[in-house]
């Protein structure tokens, strides 16, 4: 397999698998107007991925074919669904990253800025939803407030992974990035009367480890069934 | 469906007011780019208007950019009673004197 050394693997494995993820919750969601929403975001994270990964190979190859340790995405978005709270803390955490590093790169003159350009406004919109539903559920009843908080609190230890400068991307100002990803955060936990989490964002085994091909527990049980159709007919067109 | 929100109908609400996870309907309107007025699409139930115009967004507009949307409970609407049919629209039907049709419309003006 043919792999293009491009920071576009990285981002691309990202939406890839975050997509994957939110596929998952088709015929689950709590109501059908909210698995509209998911369906739509994972179909626009899906479009990114294939743009991206074209640049990088063969999208089928790279999506299909890699072992779990020639993955680059982050650890955040291969953690599992959970309950909805936990899906939509993921998407805050995820969606306000991606905009303001989609921002960055779309003002750049990188190969990336293109993609950049267009997929901003698609992540405008996850984050906005991520945010809706943060403040609903913050701020709504004691069960939903639990759970949000919990959601918030266990997604937490992969947020540092998340400004770990990506390699080729070394131009982008990861710090300032960051800064401007926890005053977004902590602005919306603050709506919603959540507590923002104190715990370290980099775990023993979690700093930056996504990016470096070394992921968590559940990601390889998800890659078998993402890959799985693929595997057994190698070679077959549909 | 039951609507009013206990917090817009304070009095008359208790009896009709949502339980918990009872989310009321909405009905959507939408103008596209090029439409000249908002047109009713469907409904849908969402807990305030703000879902609702981002799932009328994902449902009825497939983020179109430059569309217009509305959103309205529904029982906001009041619609005219089918039994009253006749009285309500007929008695302009054989009354030409009241449609305005004897006037040349100028040219320049459209939509009319």
């Amino acid at each position: 397999m043919n792999i293009t050394a491009t920071p576009a693997l990285p981002l691309g494995d990202d939406a890839l698998i975050l997509s994957h993820r939110l596929g998952e919750w088709a015929g689950h969601a709590p109501v059908l107007e909210e698995e509209v929403a998911l369906a739509n975001i994972a179909l626009d994270l899906l479009g990114q991925a294939r743009i991206l990964l074209s640049l990088a190979g063969d999208e089928d190859e790279l999506a299909y074919l890699r072992e779990e340790r020639q993955f680059r995405n982050l650890q955040l978005v291969e953690q599992p669904n959970g309950d909805f709270a936990h899906t939509i803390a993921r998407q805050l955490y995820f969606s306000t990253y991606q905009e303001l590093l989609f921002n960055h790169l779309a003002a750049t003159d990188s190969e990336l800025a293109p993609l950049a350009g267009k997929a901003v406004k698609e992540v405008a919109y996850h984050r906005d939803h991520a945010h809706q539903w943060t403040l609903r559920l913050g701020d709504g009843t004691d069960e939903s407030r639990t759970r949000m908080q919990r959601a918030v609190d266990a997604l937490w230890r992969y947020t540092g992974e998340l400004f770990e400068p990506v390699e080729g991307l070394e131009t982008v100002p990861w710090a300032a990035l960051h800064d401007s990803w926890a005053a977004r955060i902590t602005s919306t936990l603050e709506q919603a009367t959540l507590t923002v989490p104190e715990g370290p964002r980099h775990g023993a085994w979690t700093a930056g480890a996504g990016r470096q091909g070394l992921h968590t527990e559940p990601f390889g049980r998800m890659l078998a069934e993402m890959q799985h159709l693929h595997r057994s007919h190698p070679g077959a067109t549909w | 469906m039951t609507t009013p929100r206990p917090a817009e109908t304070p009095a008359a609400a208790a009896d009709t007011a949502p339980r918990p996870g009872d989310w009321p309907l909405w009905e959507v309107f939408v103008r596209s780019r090029r439409g000249l007025s908002h047109t009713h699409a469907g409904s849908l139930h969402a807990p305030d208007a703000e879902m609702a115009l981002r799932s009328a967004r994902d449902l009825y507009t497939r983020r179109s950019e430059g569309v217009s949307l509305w959103v309205v409970p529904s029982a906001q609407i009041t619609a005219s009673s089918p039994d009253e049919k006749d009285a309500f629209f007929e008695p302009a039907g054989d009354k030409p004197y009241r449609h305005p049709t004897f006037y040349e419309i100028p040219d320049g003006v459209h939509h009319l």
